[in-house]
């Protein structure tokens, strides 16, 4: 098999509250296999989002290196941070985080205004996009316009145009109705299982987790379990 | 083209508040240009002046009169090419609101010297054979329905009783600055009344002399050659440039110009803290929609350009608002006024400074907005939302 998608070496991470450190992350090393659908779990403020948003490029680690796609993200300035997020990582986030003034279309087509694509292909890419999350008659709707779990597929259609390696996705049920966290996660699947794309999820929902591969516990701050889901079909990370 | 239709949209997202602050800078801008224009207005007396003129009056008060015959003296100092002499009437058409600036003059030598006031030849000896004619100039003429051969009486303040006139001619200006309201008229028509009604000893008095000199290098020489004349005199004088005498008038009120130049700064300080606060509370807002944006990629100076590209659309179209109301308002309030302020008129410069004055507020008011935003802390806005 190849290089990890991600590699975690001693990670620590702390926040400062007043004069307070709070530890959050306090050396957490693992590796995660490309093309794996991870699931992290874990209690409410055991350091999920923080890990996430280290393995994702928002966030440095005060110790230790984050290792993605062959990239040592604690050495990247800013600057080129920001270009290796753009085309590394899809982001998906609880409450969708669309721009409410671009319609479904132009939100989905934002990330490739960073690129030189040409328009003409940027339509047909978004068009793609749209039609692969089932919202193909959607495209002029502005987000107020949406259900949940339509903006939620937008937020899907979004973070896949770049076709980046990795999509990182916060909670992305955690503001679904039932019906439609099943339509998302089954979407989530298709891209790792179809597309091979590397997603990692934080979630509190255990049925959520189920559709993942492997179930990844966090507890204060350290690793407190890594199960291999029976549950869900093989990916093809071993 | 997206990136401003992103703009625009944002712009319209509260549309109250988008629509109350436009109106807040419309009517700043507005007031802005108005003001300014008040302030031209009173200098257009000072502009309209000749530098090639020398004002004599009584060294005490404009109100004494000076003795008729200065004016020969005057006349023989060298460089003086020619004089003429006037009087303030301040009498009353018809009711006192109607109001503008009468003067007996000596005619012929004030046409001379003051060509600025145009008249057809025809009319203007029609005005010099007759010892009642008048002229007026065009604005007044218009407002009082004024034609040439009208009988117009007024009642006299300085000069009690009714004096009758015969409107022999209407002026235009000769320039853009002239006061086109003033009526003139004969004052030797004026000295003959008074002395037969008042007597001799308040007949042969003149208000003001004024001077044409050779060489505008030479003023200040002859002026001070003027009063050497009438020192020690009963009634000394004091010759000004006709444009340090209008400055005269002018700082009068110098105090009052500089208020309501200081209150036209002031009521864009205002409405500047008005818009930064605006633009301060939509950063504020889409803190969460700044993050995801950075998340995705796009760069601080991207962020920063939204908002200033939003602060300004608002301010240029407030400015443009503004700018195009300003003249129909403008108008509308010279024409309310035109009696006090002859040249109410809105300048070329009020205009770009009002326009420069709305790109100043777009830009300032979106300043700490946008650099706000620039330095959003990516995961600290993303967790806004949650
Ligand atoms: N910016 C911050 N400043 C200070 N403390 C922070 C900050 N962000 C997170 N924390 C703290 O770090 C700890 C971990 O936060 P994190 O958001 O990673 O938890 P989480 O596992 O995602 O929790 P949840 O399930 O509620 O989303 C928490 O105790 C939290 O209060
Ligand atoms: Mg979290």
């Amino acid at each position: 098999m190849s290089a990890p998608a991600v590699r975690l070496v001693d990670v620590h991470k702390a926040y400062r509250r007043g004069a307070q450190r709070v530890p959050v992350l306090a050396g957490l090393s693992f590796d995660i296999a490309e093309g794996e659908f991870l699931a992290l779990m874990g209690p409410s403020g055991s350091g999920k989002s923080t890990l996430l948003n280290l393995i994702a490029g928002l966030d440095r680690a005060d110790s230790g290196a984050v290792i993605v796609a062959g990239e040592n993200l604690g050495k990247l300035p800013e600057r080129l941070l920001a270009d290796w997020r753009a085309s590394h990582v899809g982001f998906i986030f609880q409450f969708y985080n669309l721009m409410p003034v671009l319609t479904a279309f132009e939100n989905v087509q934002l990330p490739l205004l960073l690129t030189d694509l040409p328009r003409r292909e940027r339509r047909a890419h978004v068009e793609h996009a749209l039609a692969l999350v089932g919202l193909a008659d959607r495209m002029t709707h502005f987000p107020n316009e949406l259900s949940g779990g339509q903006q939620q597929r937008v937020a899907i259609a979004r973070a896949l145009i770049t076709d980046p390696p990795l999509i990182v996705a916060d909670e992305p049920t955690g503001d679904l109705d039932r019906d439609s966290a099943t339509e998302v996660l089954g979407m989530l699947q298709r891209l790792n299982r179809e597309l091979g794309k590397t997603i990692i999820m934080v979630t509190h929902d255990q049925r959520a987790a189920d559709h993942a591969h492997t179930i990844m516990r966090l507890e204060k701050g350290v690793l407190w379990s890594r199960d291999q889901n029976a549950a869900a079909v093989p990916g093809r990370a071993g | 083209m997206f990136f401003l239709a992103m703009v625009w949209r944002n712009a319209w997202r509260h549309k109250l508040r988008s629509a109350l602050t436009l109106v807040g800078l419309v009517v700043a801008l507005l007031a802005f240009g108005l003001l300014l224009t008040v302030v031209d207005a009173w200098y257009q007396g000072v502009n309209a002046s000749s530098d090639k003129r020398l004002v004599t009056r009584h060294s005490v008060s404009l109100v004494f009169p000076l003795p008729l015959n200065y004016l020969g003296k005057i006349r023989a100092i060298e460089g003086v090419r020619a004089t003429t002499y006037e009087n303030w009437f301040g009498g009353i058409y018809k009711e006192p609101k109607n109001f503008f600036p009468q003067f007996a003059v000596d005619a012929r030598t004030f046409l001379q010297i003051y060509p600025e006031f145009r008249l057809s030849d025809a009319e203007r000896d029609a005005f010099l054979r007759d010892r009642k004619g008048a002229i007026v100039g065009r604005k007044t003429a218009e407002n009082y329905g004024l034609k040439v051969g009208d009988n117009i009486t007024l009642k006299g303040t300085i000069f009690p009783g009714d004096w009758d006139f015969v409107l022999r001619g209407i002026y235009t200006g000769g320039r853009e600055s002239t006061d086109e309201s003033q009526f003139f008229f004969h004052w030797q028509y004026l000295d003959e009344v008074v002395r037969q009604r008042q007597g001799a000893r308040r007949a042969s008095l003149v208000g003001l002399y004024v001077s044409e000199v050779e060489d505008a290098d030479d003023i200040a020489r002859i002026a001070a050659a003027i009063d050497a004349q009438f020192a020690n005199s009963p009634a000394e004088t004091r010759s000004e440039t006709e444009k340090a005498f209008q400055l005269g008038f002018v700082s009068m009120s110098e105090a009052l110009v500089a208020a309501i130049r200081a209150v036209s700064y002031l009521v864009i300080l205002i409405i500047l803290a008005v818009m930064a606060n605006t633009m301060a509370m939509t950063a504020r807002e889409r803190r969460a929609e700044y993050a995801t944006l950075r998340a995705l990629g796009f760069a601080p100076p991207f962020l920063a350009t939204l908002i200033f590209a939003e602060s300004l659309l608002l301010a240029l179209l407030g400015g443009l608002l503004a700018l195009g109301l300003t003249y129909p308002v403008a108008a509308l309030f010279g024409q309310a006024v035109s009696k006090f302020i002859p040249h109410f008129v809105v300048s070329p410069q009020t205009s770009l400074l009002q326009l420069a004055a709305a790109l100043a507020v777009g830009l300032l008011a979106a300043l700490i907005p946008a650099w706000r935003a620039a330095r959003v802390n990516i995961v600290a806005g993303l967790r806004a939302v949650a």
